[in-house]
């Protein structure tokens, strides 16, 4: 039996190539993510122990928990707690570290490091050894800065040269006194790090006289246990909190490699989809074989074979094709993994270096996958093949697909689709919560049922595309019924295709319905002409703000400030605001009492409000930071959002009580609104900064849909792998039935069809049966794009569902052109067909 | 004996082969299939090309019908010399001159049989004479069948359906491949009788090849082929007849 199974598997070398392609695709697919994300931490992982070797103890603030009427805080570390630690038996040496945002901007004047990869420290002492020094000497007060040289070398920065960069507004010019090297993984993935002599970073960073962390040095022969100890007796345990190198080494491998496992097991569940949709075709193929075959299996019934030693040999078949296309796809997997990672290097993302992981689990994984789903997907065909009579092998007659099971089948997919739209109907009217539960079952029980019901739905829906064939003569004619002559074929070329339309659909109606209704919530409340924040969403510092108010044109501007307070016991966060003018920058609804803000009168968010119990007119004791409290009344009730919430007063209320007062974003209002000119005269008051970004409800607006389209284009990226195996799909079956009608083709073009005509022909089919997946799987979509939509809408007021046409239209030109594409290779195929050697009876 | 049958000077030439050659190969595996045959079929004439297996009678047919390329020599159907021809213009003299009948796969099994009967003139995208058609449908006895798709129609009435098809777009000549080998003897005699009659009642000009000697009796005219050569030709023929010749070529071939 073995023998027999290898020699039909060689003897069916080209039959089978499409869906060792196919599964290869998958399998390549799964390799790669698992090569890839392997790799990546490995050398995350690497990098990040080699920046842990200079901490042998590493001493954090312990945070004090908010309590009663006490907000809460970060102790302070200060230089006493420093020497102290410094001071500790064991210890050789304790270094103070002082981080923040600090955006460094080239001579074009474009930010070197990207909006969230600008980062800002302390240089400490006269000789640092976390970062040795390449050119040039140790920074010294405020006028001096350091870079690090791949920044230096990206902006074209010298010693001596000034540089340009922003910590929290304004611009700063200091000198720059050196470059060192770093291994920091942040540099390392292309941002940028500045340093400052330590007063001027702890100035510069809000942390006057006070550091987020104090490394500590063990001396020779103490180890880092005994050090922690050491310290752990000396330091006050209620400010601080004391942690090993090694440990927090270990800390970093693990956040690394559960970041990097989330990464790839979204990567693998894309994998996950393009193997299904691979499935289809693999059960196609082992159909057609089968098919083909049932004189000679009927043979081997005969002379003694029994039912289970031919669905073996089928399983041996596919277990063959599996091994190939797993080694195959695993060899690819490697590629794509290598690939990937020089990928994420030209787009600037640039990885640490590290040698490519590839573990004996990816090998494993990759031909067990390869294997497991070519044999499954190749049982029911198997099981088919037993059933055959062993009589069969006496009749000339071809086991024809019969279409009476049909009945049995279309009966259980209308029972899954009809539960299934059911389900997700009685989502959308559920609460959000509760619905996803049977809005998922929903989903999948209609797939399942479309799935099951493609070959009943093929003969109508086709039949619908007639009136266009027809303009092709015979040629459309003989296409439309070669599309519907098989239809469980057709059914399961088209869902392939289906699947992957189907998602790109959903979500694309998700992202739009979604990008618009978050555009029109951060833009409805907002009156002002433009809002003005850090390129990092950062704090400003409040001389943005001073400085915005007194620019050119300016008519209204508030900021919006942080603070934190206790009322009633519980924590509350406050936007402070330029009270006055704050009603014209803002739009929002008041549902009870009117908007005022100024001295105690302040304005609260309906949730809030709630939570209190709070109405216009209440009065409540607010407890700030510093400790102090204060009576302050509701003005006014409004309804909030996601950009704008909880309680909003007066600044000249608030700002008394911050020690660090910061703002959010400001927002201003503008004498002639939105225009170029303004937005130029705004951006020259705050010093054409790069790490300030000024922006207008437009640019707003273009903001979300970058993210959105970013987004999107990912998951289109990874869905084109499922939509690829699926054209390897309208291939394979293209090739499969210019195979069997080979004898068909040649009657025809004897009497009288042209080349081009049978290649019209197969080229219309083609297009019918990916034209029949794209209507489904753009049907389907949009019924769980919106159906998703419904219960968002549950949480989000402004939701409002967008139906990208434009989009549909393309996707649906996809599909055409999917069909296209896939009937080259097999209309040449027909065309070329030897007239002769086809016509001539078997 | 003749080997080169030429046509009477009263009537007209359908097709004619001249030195038709073709070889297959090269060097010591080269193989002759025809050796300079010339041969004419004239207008309105039911020919049979007979020969055993590898007498090259099917190539000849294949050639003269434009199915086939060959190596040397020539062929005309009516005016036209198909040496010259390229593909495409091949693929229309099959479609506009000339109709097929072969043994098997004649149809399409998606059409109906009305559908088949008229597909050569829907790919030329010819309007089929009404008259005419009703006329070849209701020689070969079909009209209650025109709506029924091949699978539902016996073996005889499928070739029925694919003489009708031949004739239907009235071609200047039909060759048939063995049309009755696939048929049991009832349904066979009746296909020939349909191509006999349509030769003596609607001037059509049939070649056949066969190897049964009955289906020749229905002809006009047998023409024999040995080795890719023509050995001899038989006017007005009974199965008698050739089966008698047939034998003598077998004796010769194993006594030679």
């Amino acid at each position: 039996m073995f023998r027999t199974a290898l020699r039909n598997v060689l003897a069916h070398k080209a039959r089978l190539l499409m869906t060792v392609l196919a599964v290869m695709l998958g399998v390549a697919f799964v390799s790669g993510t698992l090569v890839f994300t392997n790799t990546i931490s490995d050398a995350y992982q690497k990098s990040s122990a080699k920046g842990f070797d200079r901490v042998d103890v590493a001493v954090q603030p312990e945070y004090q928990d908010s309590e009663g009427d006490k907000v809460g805080k970060r102790a302070e570390l200060s230089r006493a707690l420093l020497d102290r630690a410094a001071g500790v038996p064991g210890a050789a040496s304790a270094t103070g570290v002082v981080t923040g945002f600090t955006a460094v901007a080239g001579k074009d004047g474009k930010l070197v490091g990207g909006d969230w990869q600008s980062a800002g420290g302390n240089y400490w002492g006269t000789k640092d050894a976390r970062y040795p020094l390449v050119s040039g000497h140790a920074p010294h007060g405020s006028g001096e800065v350091l870079l690090d040289s791949k920044t230096a070398e990206r902006a074209g920065y010298k010693v001596g040269d000034t540089v340009r960069l922003s910590v929290d507004g304004p611009v700063l010019t200091p000198k720059l006194a050196g470059v060192f090297t770093t291994d920091d993984g942040n540099v390392a993935a292309g941002g940028s790090l500045a340093l400052f002599d330590t007063p001027t970073a702890q100035t510069l960073f809000g942390k006057k006289g006070t550091f987020d962390e104090i490394d500590v040095r063990a001396s020779a022969g103490t180890s880092q246990s005994a050090l922690k100890a050491a310290l752990d007796k000396a330091l006050p345990s209620h400010l601080v909190e004391t942690t090993t190198g090694k440990r927090l080494a270990d800390d970093q491998a693990e956040a690394i490699s559960a970041s990097m496992s989330g990464l790839r097991q979204m990567l693998l569940v894309f994998a996950g989809i393009a193997l299904f949709v691979g499935t289809f075709i693999i059960a196609n193929t082992f159909t057609m074989l089968v098919a083909q075959r049932t004189r000679e299996l009927a043979l081997m019934r005969a002379v003694g074979a029994s039912r289970r030693q031919v669905t073996r040999s089928v399983l041996i078949e596919a277990f063959a094709v599996g091994a190939v296309a797993g080694a195959t796809g695993l060899a690819a997997g490697v590629g794509i993994g290598a690939g990937l990672r020089s990928l994420l290097g030209s787009f600037g993302a640039s990885v640490p270096d590290g040698p490519l992981v590839i573990s004996l689990g990816t090998v494993l994984t990759a031909l067990a996958v390869g294997v497991l789903v070519t044999m499954l997907a190749a049982w029911l065909p198997g099981r088919r093949a037993a059933k055959i009579p062993p009589v069969a092998a006496m009749s000339s007659v071809h086991a024809k697909a019969t279409t009476k099971s049909l009945v049995l089948r279309n009966t259980l997919g209308a029972l899954f689709s009809a539960a299934g739209v059911a389900a997700v109907l009685m989502g959308t009217t559920m609460d959000a919560d509760a619905a996803e539960g049977p809005m998922g079952l929903g989903a999948v029980s209609l797939i399942i049922g479309v799935f099951i019901l493609t070959p009943l739905l093929s003969r109508p829906l086709i039949a619908a595309a007639a009136p266009v064939l027809r303009v092709f003569g015979v040629a459309g004619k003989l296409a439309r019924q070669n599309s519907v002559r098989n239809p469980r074929r057709t059914a399961a070329t088209a869902s392939a295709l289906m699947i992957g339309l189907t998602l790109i659909t959903g979500m694309t109606v998700m992202a739009g319905s979604l990008q618009t209704s978050i555009d029109k919530m951060a833009s409805s409340a907002i009156r002002a002409d433009y809002v003005v924040s850090m390129a990092n969403r950062g704090p400003l510092s409040p001389g943005v703000a001073t400085k915005l108010a007194a620019a050119d044109g300016v008519t209204a501007s508030s900021p919006l400030r942080n603070g934190e307070s206790r009322i009633d016991g519980t924590t509350e966060y406050l936007t402070g605001v330029n009270g006055p003018v704050i009603g014209k920058l803002t739009d929002l609804k008041v549902d009870d009492g009117s908007f005022t803000v100024g001295g105690t009168r302040v304005v609260v968010d309906q949730d809030t409000a709630k939570d209190h119990g709070w109405r216009a007119g209440s009065a409540f004791t607010a407890h700030f930071e510093d400790g102090k409290a204060r009576r302050l009344t509701v003005a006014g009730v409004y309804e909030g959002n996601d950009m704008i919430s909880g309680i909003m007063l007066d600044n000249e209320v608030l700002t008394p009580h911050l020690t660090d007062p910061a703002d959010m974003q400001v927002m201003v209002k503008t004498a002639d609104g939105a225009s170029d000119a303004a937005k130029d005269r705004l951006e020259r008051a705050l010093g054409t900064n790069p790490a300030v970004k000024v922006q207008d409800k437009q640019d707003i607006s273009n903001d979300i849909a970058k993210m959105f389209t970013l987004m999107l284009n990912m998951v289109y990226g990874l869905l084109g792998m499922a939509v690829l195996v699926a054209v390897l799909g309208v291939v394979n079956t293209l090739a499969m039935s210019v195979f069997e009608r080979a004898q068909e083709i040649g009657m025809l073009r004897a009497i009288g069809l042209d080349r081009r005509s049978v290649k019209r022909m197969v080229r219309l089919e083609s297009l019918v049966i990916s034209l029949f997946g794209g209507v489904l799987g753009i049907g389907l979509g949009v019924f769980f794009g919106w159906a998703a939509g419904e219960l968002l809408s549950t949480k989000m007021p402004t939701y409002e569902l967008v139906l990208p046409w434009g989009r549909m239209a393309v996707f649906l030109l996809l599909a055409g052109t999917v069909g296209i594409l896939a009937a080259l290779w097999p209309a040449r195929r027909a065309a070329r067909l030897n007239m002769l050697a086809a016509i001539k009876a078997e | 004996m003749t080997t080169t049958p030429t046509a009477g000077p009263t009537t007209a030439v359908a097709a004619r082969a001249t030195e038709l050659s073709k070889t297959y190969g090269q060097g010591e595996t080269r193989v002759v299939a025809l050796d300079r045959v010339s041969v004419d079929f004239r207008q309105a004439e039911f020919t049979a090309i007979m020969g055993p297996s590898g007498s090259g009678k099917s190539t000849l047919m294949h050639c003269v019908a434009g199915l086939d390329t060959f190596s040397s020599g020539s062929v005309r159907i009516g005016d036209t010399e198909l040496g010259s021809l390229k593909d495409k213009q091949l693929t229309k003299l099959r479609r506009d001159k000339i109709g097929f009948i072969f043994q098997a796969f004649n149809l399409l099994p998606t059409l109906t049989a009305l559908e088949n009967i008229t597909l050569p003139m829907d790919i030329a995208g010819r309007k089929p004479d009404k008259a005419w058609l009703d006329r070849v449908i209701d020689m070969v006895g079909l009209s209650g069948r025109l709506s029924h798709r091949p699978s539902q129609l016996s073996g005889g009435q499928q070739q029925r359906v694919a003489v009708a098809r031949a004739l239907a777009s009235r071609p200047d000549i039909i060759f048939g491949d063995e049309p009755t080998g696939n048929l049991d003897s009832r349904s066979g005699a009746e296909v020939l009788g349909f191509l006999r009659n349509s030769v003596r009642e609607l001037g059509q000009t049939v070649v056949m090849v066969t190897h049964d000697p009955v289906a020749a009796a229905y002809s006009d005219r047998v023409v024999f082929l040995a080795d890719g050569r023509i050995v001899d030709e038989m006017h007005a023929p009974t199965a008698d007849a050739v089966l008698d010749l047939m034998k003598q070529f077998d004796a010769k071939g194993r006594t030679s």
